[in-house]
């Protein structure tokens, strides 16, 4: 009986075993890649909205306190989006035909609730909580970017878990003094993290074992 | 559970037990029989059902789909991590609520009844929606506490199954055309002062509602109102009129009762009062320290109870011989004529002893007559109370809570009249199901149709609404305004906290229809009413706070001490001669009480105290009935009682009296929804009028067939003889408060060869008091509830794939026949050094920094190794997708703080850590530490008697710290250097030294 392989086909196998650990590499990498992607996280992408909402008029232009809109993002994990009413308190007074508008006043007309897309949306198994990190000293501007530059909200940051723990790690980098948490553009008068160490302390800001278990974010 | 089973061998587990320590414990029949089975599930982590892919596997392919199916799984678990999200949409109000924060709870303090009496609680909201119920500490009823009926009143409103419309034959039509039609007959009905119309409801004690039925009969002064309750207190009603010549209200104050004595009364878990009872019951039982006064509790009662487990001296007896035992008891405190003699010589086995024990403590003793015993008892227990001296103070009277207190059957026996006599034109049926649940001879599903009109408002399309032609959806009460009385006569406002899902009306809004302001809505009928009530310029603040506590101030009926009238009060001479028949007896089911709540999924699936038995009810029997019958548990036994009969699987339980059959109410319904319809047997179909809740001449056989239980007792065992649970006598502790503890092994802190970690900051943990557990189940729900916990359905749990974190653990001890009753509550005791977090290879569950051990559901790949590894059996698996995502109602129940799991997830017990994180945010903003008692996880919330109690063992001055430090806390399997953070502490009893047993 005749041999069903000739000779050759010894360094074509040779050749897939050694090259299937490539492939393999290959398709981990691309994996990775993929999911670290701007298409995945949706970094950067501008997102359509009902009414085209500019922070950069609002809170770099008129200078308005985050606060004024997003009342919540101090008592309650959910920072809110403003009722419709709030838009008003302005708008019923300047503004009064813009067709761009024109979605705000039917909302408050009909009382229809606008449906805003949401631009940082976190995995559902995530129980983040803004409150304590307006308390802890993490400024808006530190997941959020300038949003004082954003004619359109879009997200700058990955918010994977990995972009999380950097800061649960050492918080000491990123903290700011409480009067600084909605600044836009913030500089620290001094070395960062000599600054965030005494912050850490002032505030009570838990040990990175503790920001790192589990539970803190999952539960 | 167990496929081909032996016969049960009394004989052998007679003489296993008489080989046995009196300390040994036991958990089922078939650990006594030693059968294999047994052996097999105790060892193994889920019973064998449990694993596998269907009921005829075949090992060969079986493994050869495990190995395809989990190649392929893991293809797609790592595949499915790389999911982009989907796009979310965010809708802020218009006008938002000023008091309302999105992503934080507001409470309401509203009311939900059974048998019309309120039960005070504060309803949790998240944007509106009521996702989980507590006591509300303000009521007199709860006093923080709550029940699993509470509980699971928020699965009902989101029910799927509610009726969604209002219907006439089947045709969908608006409020509207009924009220129009409604209007119609009262007009024709106006010439004949409404001889015409009967109003049937269930027992009312809402002020404002009476309000109502007084102006309609006002207007209509010949229309009849009927009431109609199948677990009603009844007898109560009727032993109050033999004692006092009068209905009277009768409530408790346990804790200046040094001795009570229970007349078959489940005081502890069921009743209106049930949660203070408890309380006060519990806090009189406490040892700590130096403190070792305990209270002594007998009990007297055919079926075990929660109360029954908790007694010092339990004896077992025939509903009807507890009769004669009332009777020779209110002899022996010496105020009445006792019985001749009995056949069954147990009857006065304690009765002089009981009665010295009531002698030493007048004043400060208390007798309960059951709700379920007949009259005389009742006015036994009366009679004894006030020669006792313990009336007015342990006993107090007040005015009947129950705005018309009728004799119900009687009342019920009227309307039946009427309707063959063709005088009724309305019917109008406002809540109840009287099709189902009425005595059988009424024949009250044929003879409704004699009625021309019939009308019924009901939250679901039952077993009653089949016999009506007008079909309308009632509001739930978290829907709707209303009013109700507590148990000592406190109203309290029952407040909405939601629109009708499904367009329902409350029965006060359909009621208002009859009067001459027809407009009025909810609100207005129910704050009307207390505006006429309410003497003083400043109704609306008075208003106000009375919504807001939850409590009407200066309510509570004043107690008043009727004159007793011991000559009418005579019972029976000796007990009945059982004939070679046996006893029937009637009893509320435990979950689904009067059948009620047969489609709550969360009740059907608790394990009913007790028995453990989910999703059924069975014909109960004691072993020695079974062995004369040649029966097993479930085993088809026909039961003949007045010609009619029911064919019910037996039900073997130890402690269960002889010679009686004991059937749980509620089940067998034909309309119940998706989770009630056609389970169990219906036991209605036996009960009369004159033997509502017990009677002899039941004939029972044995006919062929078997069915098949789901029970939880014998699912996650663990192995009894490790000191599992430990107990002692109030006497012998104090003796030597370790011997609590003989035999047991707790190795020093130091063995081990890693350095001791230290916990910085907090470290939880739970101490769990076994002297005040009840085994009420209450937590089972709450936990459920609070953590988005998933109902798998009686196939799944024959399987052993419940999904409760927290299970009561039953344990036995002694004599088959009447047994000591034992709980314990068992939920992930968060060791120190768990055996799970070692074998998980991808650390979904992992140590946090405080000592909890954390579960991370997005983590979890499934490899069950976790929980194969727990020698505590206290992980559940997400065998399938049992979370509803599906179905809209159901969404809006969900817990917003905890994650829902999805397939292929372990999950478990996290002492609430989302309450936790919560807690300890708020205290880092006001820049303050946790406060002791400041979190409280679901299962300590709603326990009754406050045997649960979590807190943070690094400060020595907290309750749990101090529970720990006690001499009867131990740590459940501690020998194996687990190091639980749950610990318990020993159940401590106080038998009288006079009574040997």
């Amino acid at each position: 009986m005749s041999q069903l392989f000739h000779h050759g086909a010894n360094a074509i196998a040779r050749f897939t075993i050694f090259g299937a650990v490539f492939v393999v590499a290959f398709l981990g990498w691309v994996g990775f890649e993929l999911n670290s992607s701007a298409w995945v996280t949706r970094i950067a992408q501008q997102r359509q909205q009902p009414v085209p909402f500019s922070h950069e008029h609002h809170v770099g232009g008129l200078g308005l306190d985050c606060r004024y809109c997003h009342t919540t993002v101090e008592t309650s994990s959910f920072a809110n989006i403003p009722p419709t009413k709030t838009c008003m308190n302005c708008h019923s007074q300047i503004w009064l035909t813009s067709a761009t508008l024109e979605p705000v006043r039917a909302s408050f007309r009909t009382g229809t609730s606008i449906q805003w897309t949401r631009v940082h949306d976190l995995p559902d198994f995530v129980y983040f909580n803004h409150s304590i990190h307006i308390d802890k000293g993490i400024g808006c501007e530190s997941c959020h970017g300038r949003i004082d530059l954003m004619p359109l909200t879009r997200q700058v940051n990955t918010l994977e878990m990995s972009w999380c723990l950097d800061c649960h790690r050492a918080p000491e980098k990123y903290v700011r003094p409480r009067e600084f948490v909605t600044t836009m553009g913030y500089h620290p008068a001094g070395d960062q993290v000599e600054i965030g160490l005494r912050l850490v302390k002032q505030y009570g800001i838990q040990d990175a074992r503790t920001l790192t278990s589990c539970n803190t974010c999952h539960r | 559970m167990m496929d081909p089973r032996k016969k049960l061998d009394l004989a052998a587990v007679r003489a296993r037990l008489q080989g046995a320590h009196g300390r040994d414990y036991w958990r089922s029949l078939d650990e006594l029989a030693a059968t294999p089975e047994f052996q097999d599930l105790m060892e193994r982590e889920f019973p064998r059902q449990a694993v596998g892919w269907s009921e005829d596997e075949d090992p060969v392919k079986g493994r050869r789909n495990f190995l395809k199916l989990m190649g392929a799984s893991l293809a797609l678990a790592g595949l499915s991590a790389c999911t982009r999200q989907p796009t979310e949409y965010i809708t802020p109000y218009v006008r938002q609520p000023e008091d309302l924060i999105p992503g934080r709870p507001l409470f309401y303090a509203t009311a939900t009844t059974l048998n019309g009496v309120a039960t005070g609680v504060l309803a949790e909201s998240h944007e509106g929606r009521p996702t989980k119920i507590e006591g509300n500490p303000e009521h007199p009823a709860t006093l923080g506490a709550c029940d699993a009926f509470s509980q699971a009143s928020v699965l009902q409103l989101y029910d799927p199954d509610r009726m969604a419309t209002a219907t006439y034959s089947g045709e969908i039509r608006s409020w509207s055309t009924f009220y129009g039609a409604l209007r119609g007959i009262l007009s024709e009905q106006k010439a004949k002062s409404g001889a015409g119309i009967r109003i049937l409801t269930e027992t009312v004690t809402s002020p404002t509602m009476a309000d109502q039925l007084r102006q309609i009969r006002q207007l209509f002064p010949a229309l009849k109102w009927h009431q109609w309750e199948p677990a009603g207190p009844h007898s109560a009603r009727a032993g109050a009129v033999m004692a006092f010549g009068q209905p009277v209200n009768t409530y408790y104050d346990l804790s200046a009762a040094n001795v009570v004595v229970s007349i078959d009364s489940d005081f502890l878990a069921s009743g209106p009062a049930s949660l203070r009872y408890a309380r006060q019951f519990a806090a009189r039982r406490r040892v700590r320290g130096n403190q070792t006064a305990m209270n002594r509790l007998y009990v007297v009662e055919p079926m075990p109870t929660p109360t029954g487990s908790k007694a010092d001296h339990r004896l077992p007896l025939r509903a009807a011989d507890i009769e004669v035992f009332a009777g020779a008891l209110t002899a022996a405190v010496g105020t009445g004529r006792g019985p001749e003699s009995g056949e069954n010589h147990d009857i006065y086995k304690w009765v002089d002893e009981i009665g010295r024990d009531l002698a030493r403590n007048k004043g400060a003793s208390l007798v309960i007559a059951g709700e379920h015993q007949p009259p005389v008892v009742h006015a036994f227990a009366h009679a004894m109370n006030a020669s006792l001296g313990n009336v007015g103070k342990t006993v107090f009277n007040t005015d009947p809570i129950e705005a018309d207190p009728v004799d119900q059957v009687a009342s019920l026996e009227d309307l039946v009249k009427d309707l063959d006599a063709g005088a009724v034109d309305l019917l109008l049926i406002l809540g109840g199901n009287p099709v189902f649940n009425a005595p059988v001879e009424l024949g009250l599903r044929d003879r409704l149709t004699k009625a021309r009109v019939r009308a019924h408002l009901s939250l679901y399309d039952d077993e009653t609404s089949r016999a009506c032609q007008w079909r309308l959806p009632e509001a739930h009460y978290l829907e709707a305004w209303g009013d109700a009385r507590a148990f000592d006569g406190t109203a309290t406002i029952q407040q909405p906290l939601i629109q009708p899902l499904y367009g329902g009306k409350s029965a006060y809004e359909v009621l208002q229809m009859f009067t001459d302001r027809p407009e009025k809505s909810g609100r207005e009928i129910v704050k009307d009413y207390w505006a006429g009530q309410h003497t003083g310029a400043d109704f609306e603040v008075w208003w106000r706070r009375a919504v807001h506590d939850g409590v009407v101030a200066n309510t509570a009926f004043p107690a008043r001490q009727p004159a007793l009238h011991a000559e009418n009060i005579a019972g029976p001479a000796r007990s009945p001669k059982l004939g070679g028949k046996f006893e029937v007896i009637f009893r509320p089911d435990p979950a689904i009480y009067d059948g009620r709540f047969a489609n709550n999924g969360w009740l059907q699936e608790l394990p009913r105290p007790i028995t453990k038995l989910t999703w059924d009810n069975a014909a109960i029997i004691s072993p020695a009935s079974a062995h004369f019958l040649g029966v097993d548990t479930g085993d088809m036994l026909e039961l003949t009682y007045q010609g009619r009969s029911l064919r019910a699987p037996a039900w073997i339980q130890p402690g269960h009296v002889e010679s009686a059959v004991t059937l749980h109410l509620g089940y067998g319904r034909t309309r119940a929804g998706r989770a009630g319809t056609g389970i169990g047997f219906n036991p209605y179909g036996l009960r009369t009028a004159k033997a509502l809740w017990h009677d002899n001449g039941l004939e029972v056989k044995k006919v062929s067939g078997s069915y098949e239980f789901a029970t939880t007792q014998m699912e996650h065992m663990l192995d009894v003889r490790r000191h599992l649970f430990r107990a002692a006598d109030i006497e012998d502790y104090k003796k030597n408060p370790e011997s609590v503890h003989a035999g047991s092994e707790d190795p020093p802190r130091g063995l081990t060869l890693y350095p001791e970690w230290k916990y910085e900051g907090h470290a939880w943990g739970m101490a769990i008091d076994l002297t005040s557990c009840t085994g009420c189940s209450a937590c089972v729900v709450a936990c459920q509830a609070e953590n988005n916990i998933a109902v798998v359905g009686k196939d799944q749990v024959r399987r052993g794939r419940a999904m409760h974190w927290l299970r009561v653990d039953s344990y036995y001890k002694g004599e088959i026949a009447d047994p000591e009753i034992d709980n314990q509550p068992v939920t992930c005791m968060q060791c120190e050094n768990a055996p799970c977090e070692l074998v998980c290879p991808v650390q979904a569950t992992s140590h946090s920094s405080e000592g909890l051990n954390d579960m991370v559901y997005n983590r979890c790949v499934g490899t069950r190794y976790c929980s194969n590894n727990c020698p505590y059996k206290v992980r559940r698996f997400n065998f399938f997708l049992f979370s509803d995502y599906e179905t809209p109602s159901l969404k809006l129940l969900h817990n917003p703080d905890v994650t829902v799991r999805s397939r292929g997830v372990m999950e478990k017990c996290t002492y609430c850590v989302q309450r936790i994180n919560a807690a300890k945010i708020d205290a880092e903003k006001e820049g303050r530490k946790v406060r002791d008692g400041e979190i409280q996880t679901a299962c300590q919330a709603t326990c009754p008697t406050e045997a649960i109690i979590f807190g943070d063992v690094n400060d020595p001055n907290s309750r749990v710290s101090k529970m720990k430090a006690e001499k009867l806390n131990y740590g459940m399997l501690a020998d194996l250097n687990t190091r639980p953070r749950t610990t318990y502490l020993a159940e401590l009893r106080n038998p009288n030294p006079g009574i040997e047993e």
